[in-house]
């Protein structure tokens, strides 16, 4: 480094200082509760998956359509034309394959996350969701996959209303 | 340096307590469209550069950055997030100009209040969190004790302070965009019920739901959009310690030294007689108290005289928060800011409606960011 | 109203470690307090301050900027924090920067911090809240998952193999051995040991990914006549350039990075640099994990698409090298305290482009280099150019 700076500030500490009582500290739980509004284009999108079905929404000026729904056009900057309901099937762009769950627990199977490319998007453009059904070695990007849904009396309107998605039985 | 950049867009959804049917992209969406209609620009082609005012615990998304591009016309531009008073943002968005880099930026801020259920539990997250978060109280009581220190060491009382929020909610009657007009007296203030003494749910500014969009240009870029460009004149902010235990509790220094900086570089030196008008931070009553005062709009100690005089009513020679202020129309959040600055600049276009003061030539706007914060920025704007 | 040059005359930083004793302020005062002892000033010649650090859920304090303004000199001064998730560190300079060359001030000091330790029970944990809270959080996605799936979608693109890419991982830990703050350098790492890591979200391996750190860094930023007067050798910043793609990540292809490559054309740009392969002698990308290195290269127009790993084989990249990228040893060695680490990469410019880089300086006295940090939901670029 420079030849001015002689020591680096900075003080390690590690674990045991923490379990051996040489640390003093507190702690807080925060207490952080939101209720979002959905809105004009979510709500509509998570009533379509109560029903089990995905939409989507078409710019007339840019010849597109994308899901999930928003009523503006990041592109052209106008209101989005119309709604489109999709079908519930795409092709998978990229996945993972994840032994690690969000606060950093191991799995032994894999949690398998994949974007999917759903079929009637123009450019195709996809959502994220995760992958079943599948062995893990098997998933490729290509992979055709269909939605597998909850029955329609489990279904709350919630992305989660789509379980996973599995390979398709048979190419298109 | 001081006139070279100018408001040339303006445009905002209406202020209300529950935005249920809107999600915060729409409402953002909306206010957008408006401020690009108003300065007849295209954000696609147009626009150079997004700043938007957010911060990630009232959102409930952390990088909250992520998700403003879009609804504001800023795909694949340049975008920055400024967590801090909305008025952080205008000097952002003001430095970004001067500094030649672009010449048009859009400014967004926006509250989406009502989605945040446990709100007070967020302010008090923003405590520090070995000396006072395990205290354990309701944050107001942080405004309740600046109140106290500052009646004691101003003079003022506290049926001056009810007044402010008599004269704001009675402004706030004659916005349209306002949620919280009322036609009460200074005895409905001081009745109501106590929440952190000496401040009384009156005395309190209930929150709103709502968007802000304003787009600034450079000099050249600004008249050749419109006859009625709004100049930044000077523009100031500063902060004061952090810590509870080593602040000033009787004047708000931030404030002061916010209101020298905009008032040196707007080349004021008098202010009660330069500037015709201000909308000035009232998250609390004795905030607007506090704020005139450190603003130099009096000397310490008779806010609450010139307010009891009504030299701060609409139609007295210093109107304060024609608008209704937070206490009126709604606290926006760190958005207020962005919401006092609109009004000075509707105001100075001649565009106030049934509010609009006359033969004015500049106004100042103020903002501070709430409790625990001693943070605050000050605009002087002209026509 | 013109743009005045300004320049980077001091910097300092704190080690990087996985857990300091540290509390957030006092991290930030003493990066804080070494930039301006190492250009001999005090907080009284400073005019404003402007902080960068990234999700207040680490640190565990909302409006975390004002509970860091005391630590950064912010008292009584104009004080801001500015955001842009992971590309923080370099645009915090450039939020500095106009704040010089707006003319509204002429020292300014710049401080970067991220204390991500306070989060429990992992720091990666508060990364859930970055995704939308309706359309994917409900998933409970992990950040391992995008950069996974962003990493599966370029090697997929150009037919590399985890051998191309975690030879970036190799160069930056053995180049992070000669840097004093770093939490992981290591001289004797090799390909194998990368190759061999554990497998965290395929195709990611756990020495692909630089780790949860914490640490500050700061530089002081002067205009042009207190520069001269001040230091001896002033390190100019020629160029700055900041780009947001869209919040809907899932509609784009993630091969390429487009919005890096808008940031650099918007400072290049500015730096007057038309060739930046030549132009440019030093190079220090944002490398959380080591494909991002490759991926930014690429944006930054340094290498043609799919590239940058050829390159990295051929030895181009290493510090002695045609193009050394990452002398400093980068996020994958020094460390990740997400905003400090950008501007560890501004500050390693400083320090190679005065030629007082020690073990790590690259030789042939480099003139120009550019820094480039990166965030969000593989979203943002922020580039800045420096040069002598």
């Amino acid at each position: 480094m420079t030849q001015k700076i002689e020591k680096f500030p900075g003080v390690y500490l590690r674990e045991s200082d923490f379990r051996e009582g040489r640390v003093i500290f507190n702690e807080w739980k925060p207490n952080a509760q939101y209720a979002w509004d959905a809105g004009v284009a979510i709500g509509r999108y998570l009533a379509e998956l109560k029903e089990g079905r995905l939409i989507g929404v078409h710019c007339r000026g840019c010849r597109r359509t994308v899901i999930p729904p928003r009523n503006f056009c990041e592109w052209c900057f106008r209101p989005m034309d119309d709604w489109v309901t999709l079908p519930d099937t795409g092709t998978v762009n990229t996945f993972s394959l994840c032994y690690v769950t969000w606060d950093m627990q191991y799995l032994d199977v894999p949690e398998i996350s994949a974007v999917i490319d759903i079929d009637g998007t123009m450019p195709p453009v996809g959502i994220m969701h995760m992958l079943g059904d599948v062995d893990p070695d098997a998933v490729r990007i290509g992979m055709r996959v269909q939605a597998v849904w909850k029955p329609a009396e489990e279904r709350e309107g919630s992305i989660l209303d789509i379980k996973y998605f599995r390979p398709m039985t048979n190419d298109k | 340096m001081s006139e070279n950049v100018a408001i040339v867009g303006i445009g905002y959804t209406s202020f209300r307590p529950l935005t249920p049917e809107l999600s915060y992209k729409e409402l953002m969406y909306e206010a957008a469209v408006k401020a690009y209609e108003d300065a007849g620009l295209d954000p696609r082609r147009d626009v150079d550069s997004f700043v938007t005012v957010a911060e990630d615990l009232i959102e409930g998304t952390s990088i909250f950055d992520e998700y403003v591009p879009d609804q504001l016309g800023g795909l694949l531009k340049p975008n920055v997030t400024i967590p801090g008073e909305a008025i952080h943002g205008l000097a952002t968005a003001y430095m970004q100009i001067a500094s030649g880099i672009v010449d048009v930026v859009a400014l967004e801020a926006h509250s989406k209040a009502s989605n945040v259920l446990t709100l007070p539990y967020i302010t008090a997250y923003a405590m520090d969190p070995v000396l006072n978060r395990p205290l354990g109280a309701n944050p107001a009581f942080i405004a309740g004790m600046e109140m106290t220190r500052y009646l004691h060491v101003s003079g003022a009382t506290r049926e001056q302070c009810a007044l402010v929020v008599a004269k704001n909610k009675r402004n706030a009657l004659y916005n349209p965009a306002a949620a919280y007009g009322a036609a009460i007296e200074a005895e409905d203030v001081l009745n109501a019920e106590m929440i952190a003494y000496p401040l009384t749910q009156q005395d309190i500014s209930p929150h709103a739901d709502g968007a802000i969009v304003l787009v600034l240009a450079a000099a050249d870029v600004a008249e050749s959009l419109t006859d009625v460009p709004i100049w930044i004149r000077g523009i100031g902010w500063c902060n004061d310690s952090p810590t509870l235990e080593t602040r000033a509790w009787g004047r708000a220094i931030y404030a002061e030294e916010a209101g020298k900086r905009a008032y040196r570089m707007a080349g004021i030196r008098n202010p009660t007689e330069e500037v015709d008008f201000a909308e000035i931070d009232d998250a609390y009553s004795y905030k607007e108290l506090q704020h005139l005062e450190a603003l130099g709009f009096c000397r310490f100690g008779e806010a609450g005289l010139i307010t009891a005089e009504g030299v701060t009513d609409v139609n007295g020679i210093l109107p304060v928060n024609v608008s209704g202020g937070s206490l009126g129309v709604g606290h926006l959040l760190d958005a207020s800011g962005l919401r006092a600055v609109a009004e000075v600049a509707m105001q100075l276009r001649g565009e106030a409606g049934a509010r609009q003061l006359p033969d004015i030539e500049t106004g100042l706007a103020f903002g501070w960011r709430g409790v625990p914060s001693t943070s605050g920025a000050a605009v002087v704007l002209s026509n | 109203m013109g743009m005045r040059k300004v320049a980077v005359v001091g910097a300092g930083m704190t080690k990087f470690v996985r857990r300091a004793q540290e509390t957030g302020k006092e991290l930030s005062y003493e990066a804080t307090k070494m930039a301006l002892d190492y250009c001999d000033l005090t907080l009284n010649d400073v005019d404003c301050v402007v902080h960068g650090t990234a999700p207040d859920t680490f640190d565990g304090v909302h409006m975390k900027g004002e509970y860091l303004s005391d630590g950064s000199g912010g008292w009584r001064k104009p004080y801001t924090r500015c955001y842009v998730g992971g590309g923080t560190g370099v645009f915090t300079p450039i939020h500095g920067w106009y704040h010089v060359a707006s003319g509204m001030f002429d020292i300014c000091l710049v401080v970067c911090e991220e204390k991500m330790s306070s989060c429990q029970p992992h720091p990666q944990g508060a990364f859930l809240t970055i995704f939308d809270h309706t359309t994917e959080r409900p998933l409970g996605p992990n950040l391992l998952w995008i950069f996974a799936m962003e990493m599966n979608r370029y090697m997929h693109t150009y037919g590399l193999k985890k051998e191309d890419i975690a030879l970036v991982s190799v160069k930056n830990k053995r180049n992070a051995a000669n840097h004093p703050c770093s939490l992981l350098g290591d001289a004797d790492i090799t390909l194998e040991d990368v190759l061999n890591s554990e497998v965290l979200a395929w195709p990611v391996q756990r020495l692909d990914v630089s780790p949860v750190t914490d640490g500050a860094v700061a530089l002081v930023l002067a205009a042009e006549h207190v520069a001269r007067r001040i230091s001896d050798k002033p390190v100019w910043i020629e160029g700055v350039g900041w780009n947001l793609d869209t919040a809907y990540w899932t509609n784009r292809d993630l091969c390429y990075p487009r919005y890096v490559e808008n940031a650099a054309r918007m400072a290049y740009d500015m730096a007057g640099i038309t060739e930046p392969r030549k132009q440019i002698h030093i190079a220090e990308p944002y490398d959380p994990f080591d494909y991002k290195e490759l991926h930014h290269l690429e944006g930054l127009q340094l290498f043609d698409r799919g590239k940058a790993p050829e390159a990295t084989a051929l030895g181009i990249t290493q510090r002695d090298g045609d193009l050394p990228v990452c002398p400093s040893g980068g996020l994958l060695g020094v460390g990740n305290p997400i905003a400090a680490a950008g501007l560890m990469k501004v500050a390693e410019l400083f320090w190679q482009l005065r030629e007082e880089a020690g073990a790590r300086q690259v030789p042939g006295q480099p003139k120009r280099g550019v820094a480039q940090a990166w965030g969000d939901l593989m979203q943002v670029g922020t580039v800045i150019v420096m040069g002598v």
